[in-house]
């Protein structure tokens, strides 16, 4: 079949262009870029800074170096950067920089790397001054056409006024003079109680096209003359292609190739998707399962569990002598919790369109790092950075699935090798999203408390065994045996992930045990399993002291005050220690991850028939500074979504070296009828920039466990719930 | 061959009798509103009315429509983007990603259609449509906004 008979779109290269800017709304996308030299000639417009372009009628463009998700940073970053630059919002639209413009460039925006929920912890200084040096740079271009002293010029909404002489200019009619000078060597930013932009809880630049169907995702990317491919890779992690049988497939409907992809994988390329796959379900592939085919579940949870009480352990906080006090204590408490695999699931399976040729190699994707979808596809091309780009797309979610590991970006390009000069896209099916996943970590832990004869707490030892995920991923990082990224929530006091209690003997040591499932970063990261294993414990050893769990807690949180005000303030908005309606019970729970300090009071119900409602959660968070008070609140009520659809569903079950659960049927999640009132307290206290988008999810299903005790007696200690039959005994 | 009526027109596709309604309305016509999340009729991403009924498109083969069966996409809801859940779901701010709000945005107009002041129940027995950035409050509270208002209904 020739190129010519799949090439069903009717785009032109320069409609594409006009196309996909349009679909984006305001937004110039980076895949206008492959034709940018044409696109930037017409619309020359010199920018003031790298992070600041404005043009002649006033439209403000803020370029964005972390990549949207949903999460709003996108937004949230260019508050900061109006907030500084004093520019009109209502002018405000955004643009990606391309990862190949930022190494070009000596990475002039910094990191693109969009996880971990940094995106505004992180580089909220650096676009401040790139807003705050533009606005100085506006003014002085301003004050030298008028011959006046900058300092005597004010600026509001992106009008520059000289009060003395009744004179004023728009930022349009000054950039292009402003763009010519020196960028000034001090740069002070404005102080967080006097922002207008910041601070306020603005809606979100980039809804509108999501209400129409108009905003282009990574899956539904055109190119002319592209192919579609469709992929599976052997479900047993560290399999092998044996052999196929391409042949029985070739006359299918659209079928244009069948490809090897490495020595794992197979991908047929047609004319649209559905032939693909249609196509690949019918080949015949016979796989060499190699030396994982025999493990399970079971097995790793053996594994594990031998891991409890192993000799060697790496320490992630230490202080006294913990043997010592659970030697002499007058009641020790112990118990075992687990907590499963689970797939990112992101609402957009993974996809990427590459385009190559012997000189150059693009790929258009959805990506939480432009730049490590770059490095990927220059690896998997063979070709030197230089030669390639990566253009990022808006995610269909990403939760950390797509950061690390750009898997489906080496795939792709290993077709896209194979057939030079035709752009292809791969959409990899939902099956094959759920059985390569980077899976959350699978962990075990065993919690030893020493409670004196008064029921305080005197000693805890916290055991974990199990997956590191920086060993599977960043090796390298792995210092002696140790992964820092462990002990998430339970390092000692400090301003990462710190733990909120002063024990007086206290031991956190992690026996690593990495099974074949491949790890990843997965929204709320380590975060999730330590503060359900050690703030169910601590709810466990309060009832075992006959102590008010909140109460218990505050003793010994006297040294960690941010820790303590937020539980506070969640205690306080929930009305703890008041009378909760008839039949609902109350817990509560809190930790710190990601700069930001946490806590939640959930009230849940459970009938006598064992089915358990979510009332109400209660949160609250004091991330340093909150940029946007509304989305803030929206990460709050989706961390709770997806870390309660981990905790009463989620599970990857391991089964003869693959993954059992395929689709959403098997792996259920979350969704409006079980969804919680959720009220939001945001309690910003300055001086520091926590994340938002994580931090709150750990705290969801610790308080729904210690709310299900209260209400059932009954401990949950292995998820997901959906295991556990809470009828009363 | 199928002839389909598609947001108002009339169009011939050349596909196979058990071809997806959802990837001929994404591959074949070219609109690609209407997603795929699961191919399963899970998640309820690829929702299109068919004669005014919430459809997941997925698991719908071409065969089993005639022409004059209306399907409208997300992209036929509203000549410019406003039907009144379109703009109860800017002012409420709604979407996170936005990957799934066709489809849910298409469900929430197929159900205040049919039912225009729904429980808090009706809502949630019709609504199941997955969003892992976890938008249901909002979703909820951009519904039941214009339930209160009045603007939709056969009655």
């Amino acid at each position: 079949m020739s190129l010519a008979s799949v090439t069903d779109t009717k785009l032109s290269r320069r409609s594409i262009l006009k196309g996909s800017a349009a679909a984006a709304g305001a937004f110039s996308f980076g895949f206008a870029i492959p034709f940018a030299d044409e696109a930037q000639a017409q619309g020359a417009v010199p920018e003031v800074n790298a992070w600041v372009v404005i043009h002649p009628d006033d439209k403000v463009v803020i370029r964005i170096a972390r990549s949207e998700m949903g999460q709003g940073t996108l937004t949230g970053l260019a508050q900061l950067v109006a907030e500084e630059l004093d520019c009109d919002w209502a002018k405000v639209t955004t643009e990606y920089p391309t990862p190949g413009q930022n190494l070009a460039r000596n990475r002039v925006w910094g990191n693109f790397s969009t996880g971990g929920s940094r995106g505004i912890r992180e580089s909220n200084e650096y676009v401040r001054k790139g807003g705050a040096a533009a606005r100085m740079m506006m003014v002085q271009a301003a004050a030298d056409g008028w011959q006046v002293p900058a300092a005597e010029c004010s600026v509001a909404k992106g009008v520059i006024t000289h009060k003395a002489s009744g004179r004023s200019i728009r930022y349009g009619e000054v950039a292009a003079a402003a763009s010519k000078l020196q960028p000034p060597a001090n740069v002070p930013l404005k102080d967080p109680k006097d922002w207008i932009i910041a601070g306020k809880p603005l809606k979100r630049l980039d809804t509108a096209d999501k209400t129409t169907g108009k905003k282009v995702y990574g899956m539904d990317f055109k190119l002319p003359g592209m192919l579609n491919a469709a992929i599976k890779d052997c479900p047993v992690f560290g399999g092998k292609v044996k052999s196929f049988d391409a042949a029985k497939i070739k006359d299918m409907p659209g079928v244009k190739h069948v490809l090897p992809v490495g020595d794992s994988a197979i991908a047929v390329v047609a004319d649209s998707w559905w032939h693909a796959k249609t196509a690949l379900d019918a080949l015949p592939i016979t796989w060499d399962e190699g030396e994982h085919a025999k493990v399970s579940s079971e097995s790793i949870a053996a594994w594990l569990k031998e891991g409890l009480d192993a000799p060697q352990a790496a320490v992630g906080n230490q202080n006294g002598d913990v043997k010592g006090a659970i030697a002499n204590a007058a009641r020790v408490i112990e118990q075992v919790y687990s907590y499963p695999f689970q797939n990112h699931a992101c609402m957009e399976v993974m996809n990427a369109t590459a385009l190559y040729t012997a000189e150059r190699c693009e790929v258009w994707t959805p990506t939480q790092n432009g730049e490590a979808a770059l490095a990927a596809a220059a690896e998997a091309s063979g070709l030197p950075l230089a030669k390639c780009e990566a253009y990022k797309i808006d995610l269909g979610g990403g939760f950390g699935r797509r950061g690390a590991v750009h898997d489906w970006v080496r795939q792709v390009v290993a077709i896209a090798k194979q057939i030079p000069g035709t752009p292809v896209k791969l959409i990899w099916s939902r099956e094959e999203d759920m059985l390569h996943g980077r899976f959350h970590p699978v962990t075990q832990c065993k919690l030893t408390g020493a409670l004196d004869k008064d029921g305080n707490l005197t000693g805890l030892h916290m055991r974990i065994s199990g997956q590191s995920i920086v060993a599977g991923i960043f090796p390298q990082n792995i210092q002696n045996g140790r992964d820092p990224v462990v002990f998430q929530g339970l390092n000692p006091p400090g301003p990462e992930a710190s733990i909120g209690y002063t024990v007086p003997n206290l031991l956190i040591d992690h026996a690593m045990r990495n099974p074949h499932v491949p790890p990843g970063f997965w929204r709320g990261v380590n975060l999730n399993q330590n503060a359900i294993y050690l703030e169910c414990f601590i709810d466990e050893l309060a009832h075992a002291a006959g102590k008010d769990p909140l109460g218990f807690r505050r003793a010994l949180m006297k040294d960690h005050p941010k820790h303590l005000a937020v539980l506070n303030a969640a205690a306080e908005k929930a009305g703890w220690g008041t009378k909760a309606p008839e039949g609902v019970y109350r817990g509560i729970c809190q930790t710190m991850g990601f700069g930001s300090y946490v806590a939640a009071v959930a009230e849940v119900s459970v009938d006598a028939g064992g089915k358990l409602k979510i009332h109400r959660i209660v949160a609250a968070t004091d991330p340093g500074h909150a940029v946007n008070p509304a989305q803030i609140e929206r990460q709050v009520e989706g961390s709770f979504v997806y870390g309660l659809s981990a905790a009463l569903y989620g599970e990857c079950t391991v089964k003869d070296g693959r993954m059992v659960e395929e689709n959403f049927d098997s792996y259920q999640v979350m969704r409006m009828d079980e969804m919680p009132a959720v009220e939001t307290v945001i309690v910003p206290s300055g001086g520091f920039w926590g994340g938002v988008g994580e931090p709150t999810i750990a705290v969801a299903a610790p308080a729904v466990l210690n709310a299900i005790f209260a209400a059932t007696g009954k401990r949950v200690r292995n998820l997901p719930l959906k295991n556990t039959d809470l009828r009363k005994a | 061959m199928a002839k389909l009526s598609i947001n108002g027109k009339t169009i011939d596709v050349a596909v196979e009798d058990d071809t997806p309604l959802l990837w001929v309305i994404r591959e074949q016509i070219g609109l690609t509103g209407t997603k795929y999340g699961c191919g399963v009729a899970q998640c309820g991403a690829c929702t299109v009315h068919i004669d005014g009924v919430a459809t997941r498109s997925c698991t719908m083969p071409v065969s089993a429509l005639t022409a004059e069966q209306k399907i409208v996409t997300i992209e036929g809801l509203s000549p410019d983007g406003n039907h009144p859940i379109q703009k109860a779901w800017i002012e409420h701010d709604v979407p996170q990603c936005g990957f799934c709000q066709s489809g849910m945005i298409m469900a929430a107009a197929a159900l205040l259609q049919a039912n225009p002041k729904p429980s808090d129940a009706d809502i949630a027995a019709e609504m199941t449509n997955i969003c892992r950035c976890g938008t249901y409050n909002r979703v909820k509270a951009a519904i039941k906004d214009v339930a209160a208002g009045g603007q939709l209904g056969r009655g």
